[in-house]
């Protein structure tokens, strides 16, 4: 194609306008014509007047400075750090040293890429959710399938490879904690799959909401130990396995599920997790010859959404929405909705948006999902909170359970109740866009394991 | 110059150890936590630490954190435990210090916890989940404070760490003698000794050693190469034979127990 003259020079970003390259200074994703970009363009070809024909594929020529994160505190911005006992700092720094050298080694990078093709099932498919779009009547819905992974959620792709940097530090014994159980499976799968003894710190109350993935982690040979303390759920499950890891650091590895805790962490995680993202990219490039117009995933300690957040943020300005566990209402103690109604506060060695009380005690939470259910959230999503880079709502049981319905009908997708969440507020992002657009929504687990919480749920009307 | 210098010097001058109990505050509840500061100070405790219950201890263990449960279960707040220190320490002899959460300190504000804390008559703090690397801020306003912020050293901490956090801790050096949380052992660690000659000649500061003493024959054995030396879970678990639920002993009587416990101990010195 050709232009009467070229643009306004180059200043960081970069369009494509059918075949040809058009560089623009716009930072912003908003609906812009094809005039703004050359203008008089439309003079000579009236029939193009829509964005679509010059959607970027990235407005960003280099990589965000958010890519370089955490600098070398451990910090994102003002959060993340290391508020832990001075016994784990040792622990913590040789997992970092070991981490970073095995993220240089294409050996390392290698045996990961194999397990995650052959054993984990990847890449995971990115679906048009056909019928569900027709019915939203907005922009066009995809799931990236994270449910079709091996065990059934994302969580797989980070216990892989912590399981493989288990045996790159010479460590012997794995323990991990567990909330909804999909990284208790997950953790227990890998140590099945390498032969290491696994101990799994769950909840009692999430063992009750959860039976099914306990019954498949003790089938795998993982040990649950009950965690009694507390409120019985995924934050005490949390501090018993950081206290496990205290008297055993010398030969255990801790392979934490989220992108929560302190530094290196949410780093591990995070960067495990972010093969959900760059596929999702590569993907789009592929099906659509461009980016999708917005992104979408569900955030508890916030592993799926940082994997899929974090390739947008460094490389593109695609609009990104974390949705946070509303529960039952906005009230104290009501819902799980860290960065919606929290502060900055430390919890589980990180600084991060927290539910807490004047005294810093951390509140009792709900959510109808069991991995939703925690009073913290990675740092990183509070830097990005912070930052404006990512949009954070909030979606109530109500919704979700009612958006697990309608998909299991509409789609024939069992999703996670978790994944509920995203695809609630998806729908409302979809509406919110045109027909031409494209919402991807991070489906990040499949749902067999809440149905019988769900049918629950619905015979006591507790939601 | 805080009280806890004034201590250590006066110990130093007289060849003499401190033995520095823990309690909960708040555990059964604040009346009983003054009258057992009251009663541990009468029978000759150099110090005490005074924990701040919070929700979510992961360097405690298991007796230390059911305390703490108890205790946020009645409801107790931080600013009724520094009322209650407040109407208390001008009554006793020993300095106290707090052991407290980060998550406490930050959510109150630095410098109003320190302004609190001093008002109290608090004359330092031990952060269990503050590292060294977190407390330039906190350690900076501490020393204009002259408030001691006891900074830990424990068996995983490398040499050149250690001589970093000694350089950063002032009132004493609070070593960790195991590698784990807090709770009562049998045996303590067999380099413990070496590591602690080690960390002597580093350091003018006072050490004092926690986690897991909790006999006598613990004091005999580290009584050559410590300043002090902490109890904590041993005598929380005595404590919490006032609940009517494990024991329900009255307060005197637990009262009594754990001072004949902090006097045999004294006497080991």
């Amino acid at each position: 194609m050709e232009v009467e003259r070229p643009p306004e020079p180059v200043v960081g970003y970069s369009a494509l306008l059918k075949n040809t390259t058009i560089r623009f200074k716009q930072s912003q994703s908003q609906r812009i014509t094809v005039d703004d970009l050359v203008p008089g363009f439309q003079n000579h070809h009236p029939k193009l007047t829509h964005i679509a024909y010059a959607m970027p594929t990235s407005f960003l020529d280099q990589s965000s400075p958010d890519a370089a994160l955490p600098d070398d505190t451990g910090r994102y911005g003002d959060f993340g750090g290391r508020y832990v006992p001075e016994t784990l700092i040792a622990a913590l720094d040789q997992l970092e040293e070991e981490y970073l050298a095995a993220r240089q080694d294409p050996t390392f990078q290698s045996e990961l890429d194999e397990l995650l093709r052959d054993f984990v099932g990847r890449p995971s498919p990115l679906y048009f959710a056909k019928r569900l779009t027709q019915r939203c009547g907005g922009a066009q819905i995809w799931f990236k399938r994270e449910d079709l992974n091996h065990t059934g959620a994302h969580k797989i792709n980070s216990t892989i490879g912590q399981a493989l940097l288990t045996l790159r530090m010479g460590k012997k014994r794995v323990i991990a904690e567990t909330g909804a159980g999909q990284h208790g499976v997950a953790t227990a799968t890998a140590c099945a799959h390498f032969g290491l003894p696994c101990i799994v710190y769950m909840g009692e109350e999430d063992i009750r909401r959860q039976s099914p993935n306990v019954q498949s982690m003790r089938t795998m040979g993982a040990e649950i130990r009950p965690v009694t303390t507390g409120s019985r759920t995924l934050r005490d499950a949390v501090n018993e396995a950081m206290r496990d890891w205290m008297g055993s650091v010398a030969d255990t590895h801790y392979i934490l599920g989220s992108v929560v805790g302190p530094h290196p962490f949410p780093m591990i995680v995070r960067d495990f997790q972010a093969i959900i993202g760059r596929e999702t990219i590569e993907q789009s490039q592929t099906r659509f010859g461009r980016l999708p117009d917005a992104v979408v995933a569900c955030v508890g300690g916030g592993s799926n959404a940082a994997g899929m957040f974090y390739p947008f943020v460094a490389e593109t300005d695609v609009p990104l929405i974390g949705v946070e566990a509303g529960g039952h209402n906005d009230d104290r103690g009501q819902h799980a909705s860290s960065l919606t109604f929290g502060k900055p506060g430390v919890l589980h060695g990180s600084f991060s948006y927290v539910l807490q009380d004047e005294d810093g005690q951390t509140d009792d939470v709900h959510s109808a999902s069991a991995g939703l259910d925690y009073p913290g959230v990675g740092p990183e999503h509070s830097h990005w909170k912070k930052t404006g880079r990512v949009q954070y709502r909030s979606c109530r049981d109500d919704a979700a359970l009612e958006t697990f319905d309608l998909i299991a009908r509409t789609e024939g997708i069992l999703p996670a109740l978790e994944s509920s969440h995203a695809i609630a507020t998806g729908m409302e992002v979809a509406q919110e866009r045109g027909k031409d657009e494209i919402v991807v929504i991070c489906l990040s687990g499949r749902g067999d394991k809440d149905a019988a919480e769900i049918q629950r749920l619905r015979g006591s009307e507790q939601f | 110059m805080s009280s806890i210098d004034d201590l250590f010097a006066r110990l130093r001058s007289e060849g003499k150890k401190a033995f520095m109990p823990f309690v909960t505050a708040a555990d059964p509840d604040l009346e009983f936590t003054q009258s057992l500061l009251k009663a541990l100070d009468a029978t000759g405790c150099h110090l005490a630490e005074l924990g701040i219950p919070y929700s979510d201890p992961i360097a405690d263990g298991p007796v230390i954190q059911a305390s703490y449960t108890r205790a946020l279960n009645g409801g107790v707040k931080l600013e009724a435990i520094f009322d209650m220190v407040a109407n208390t320490t001008p009554q006793l002899s020993m300095p106290i210090v707090t052991m407290v959460s980060y998550a406490i300190i930050y959510r109150l504000g630095l410098d109003e916890y320190l302004k609190q804390a001093k008002a109290a008559g608090v004359a330092g703090a031990i952060v269990p989940d503050m590292p060294v690397d977190e407390s330039a801020e906190f350690a900076a306003k501490c020393r204009a404070a002259d408030f001691s912020l006891i900074q830990l050293i424990t068996p995983t901490t490398t040499k050149q760490r250690a001589i970093e956090i000694a350089q950063q801790t002032t009132g004493f050096i609070y070593y960790v003698s195991i590698a784990g949380i807090t709770g009562e052992r049998t045996e303590l660690p067999p380099d413990l000794l070496d590591n602690l000659r080690w960390l002597r000649q580093q350091t003018d500061l006072p050490i004092c050693v926690g986690f897991g003493i909790s006999k006598p024959e613990h004091v005999e054995l580290l009584k050559p190469v410590a300043d002090g030396m902490i109890v904590g879970s041993a005598i929380v678990r005595k404590i919490a034979c006032a609940h009517p639920a494990e024991g329900g002993k009255t307060a005197a009587t637990v009262i009594t127990d754990v001072s004949d416990f902090a006097r045999t101990m004294i006497d080991a010195m």
